[in-house]
């Protein structure tokens, strides 16, 4: 799932400012917390309320989608709505923005979130936690599944660094664990101290995602898809 | 891998068997190096310290660069430096670029560190860098002095580096296997000494030592006079996994009180105190241990090195 946070009220009504009918657009896929139609409709109430209190009129429609990140989910389900309003709000992660801006481009679509990380749900923990950062090039067979790029502040990969107090990061006032620790405690259980002890070379920052200057192929080519689609 | 020459002082006094001192010197937020200089000067006279580390923004503070004040320190006041590179603020293309340049200024010791976060410094939104990390540092180091090329194999032209590089090793990590084994994993990319972070208590000291003799790296252990009250609480206090002796807290406090007004016979009675303190220390340590040497972190108390120094 991926980590969602609202921005602050002043910055959306900010960005919505200079246009008076508005479409506020929740999603149903992966955000976390979950950003639907409820949610879409308390944003349209609250930025009515803000625009009333500088003497302006805001209409709003708030709807849901299936995935915003899913263009043709994305196109058909706003498409119909797009010549109606001047802006689109979305409550989707950052990836469903840019498909909305990319489907519907007679108008513009803004975030009305700050999207963080792809996250876990874990009932045992108050906190969504960053436990993968979509590297590229997954090393954690090695560092018995806990994640030292996601996990260690200084993405290292031959840690501790030496900074860590009684297992504790010196990131964040020693208040979350060190991952590299985290690490050697897992393999030693495991007798696998043979792992934590080995070098790992330099890392290779082609196989990163930002800036993305990186391209997965599809298992299926969209021309193959549609072929498919008209047997 | 064949041991690498010693092409710096330091490396050298210690192939000879010497214990060797080193300082430190700390570049803040300046433009005027007079002290950095005057510090120096006043280690090279007490005639024993061998080399003085040069810091590189330590608590992830915007410092002034370590470069320029270490080659200034050797060209100025005739002190080697220990000029100390962390991998926080650059990625391989930078690291390359300051130790090639280093290497032009006649530098010939390297400290590889990972450098405080810069999450703890002065500058806390900036991006942190760590492209590699230290130990991947250490492995650049030893392709870019042995085999003269960069970390990628292309040829360096026009000469040789010759340096030598050390790491840093936490007597105070706790748990301390990890930190052993991570000390292991550097030296097996070759460098060629260990400094150690700052140990008060000497039984630990000399545990610590014991697990890193397993690698054969001659290793400088880390102490740190206390200049004043203030500092030793400071360091008691805000510096994580480090206590300072209740009874050296006090003694501190009391001279400090018992002197006040008194600017001469409160340095006097503070020297004294660190004196007692750190003479049998070390001693110890040279007797007792494989230590090639003390690291003497003595920043701004350059004074203390004369007497404490004197039977090394
Ligand atoms: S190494 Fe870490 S960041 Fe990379 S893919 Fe594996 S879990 Fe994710
Ligand atoms: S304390 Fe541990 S988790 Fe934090 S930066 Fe250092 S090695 Fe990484």
């Amino acid at each position: 799932m991926i980590i969602t946070e609202l921005k602050d009220i002043n910055e959306i009504y900010e960005q919505i400012k200079p246009y008076s009918k508005i479409l506020i657009a929740g999603c149903d896929g992966c955000c976390q917390p979950p950003r639907s139609l409820n949610e879409a409709k308390v944003l349209g109430q609250l930025l009515e309320l803000k625009a009333r209190t500088e003497g302006k009129k805001l209409i709003w429609k708030a709807i849901t989608v299936l995935r915003q990140c899913d263009d043709r989910i994305a196109a058909t389900t706003c498409r119909p709505f797009a010549e109606e309003y001047e802006a689109i709000l979305s409550l989707a992660c950052g990836l469903g923005v840019v498909m909305m801006n990319k489907v519907i481009d007679n108008i513009l679509t803004f975030p009305a979130q700050n999207s963080h990380f792809g996250g876990v749900q874990n009932s045992s923990e108050n906190f969504y936690i960053e436990y993968c950062e979509a590297c590229g090039d997954c090393i954690i067979g090695e560092t018995g599944g806990v994640c030292p790029r996601a996990g260690c502040a200084k993405h290292l990969s031959n840690g501790p660094c030496g900074g860590m107090v009684d297992g504790m990061c010196e990131v964040g006032g020693y208040t979350k664990p060190c991952a590299w620790v985290d690490i050697w405690k897992r393999l030693k259980k495991f007798n696998r101290l043979d792992l934590f002890k080995k070098y790992r070379g330099p890392r290779d920052f082609r196989l990163s995602t930002s800036p993305g200057y990186k391209d997965i192929y599809k298992e299926y080519t969209n021309e193959e898809e549609k072929k498919e689609e008209k047997v | 891998m064949a041991k690498r020459p010693a092409y710096s002082n330091l490396c050298k006094k210690i192939q000879e068997g010497k214990f060797v001192i080193t300082g430190e010197l700390e570049p803040k937020k300046i433009l005027d190096l007079s002290e950095i200089l005057h510090g120096a000067e006043e280690m090279k006279k007490t005639g024993k310290i061998v080399a003085a580390n040069v810091t590189d923004g330590p608590q992830g503070d915007a410092y002034m660069s370590s470069l320029v004040p270490s080659y200034l320190v050797q060209e100025k006041v005739g002190l080697e430096a220990v000029w100390q590179v962390t991998v926080r603020d650059r990625n391989r293309v930078a690291l390359f670029g300051d130790v090639t340049a280093g290497a032009v200024l006649g530098l010939k010791n390297i400290l590889v560190l990972t450098g405080d976060h810069t999450a703890l410094g002065d500058h806390n939104r900036a991006r942190a860098v760590y492209d590699i990390d230290s130990t991947q540092f250490c492995e650049m180091l030893s392709i870019m002095i042995d085999q003269g090329t960069d970390y990628e194999g292309n040829e360096i032209v026009g000469g040789k580096i010759e340096m030598n590089y050390g790491c840093v090793a936490n007597p105070n990590s706790n748990p301390r296997e990890p930190e052993v084994l991570k000390v292991g994993r550097k030296v097996e990319q070759g460098v060629d000494f260990i400094q150690t972070q700052t140990a008060f208590d000497v039984d630990d000291a000399k545990d610590f030592l014991k697990e890193l003799e397993q690698f054969n790296v001659p290793v400088l252990l880390g102490i740190f006079p206390l200049k004043s009250h203030g500092i030793a609480w400071y360091f008691d206090n805000y510096i994580p996994g480090v206590s300072v002796p209740k009874d050296l807290l006090k003694a501190l406090k009391k001279a400090e009180k018992d002197n006040k007004g008194d600017k001469k016979g409160k340095y006097a009675a503070l020297d004294k105190i660190n004196i007692e303190f750190f003479e049998p220390f070390i001693k110890e340590i040279k007797k007792s241990t494989k230590a090639a040497g003390i690291h003497c972190m003595a920043v701004e108390y350059e004074r203390l090195f004369g007497p404490l120094l004197k039977d090394f």
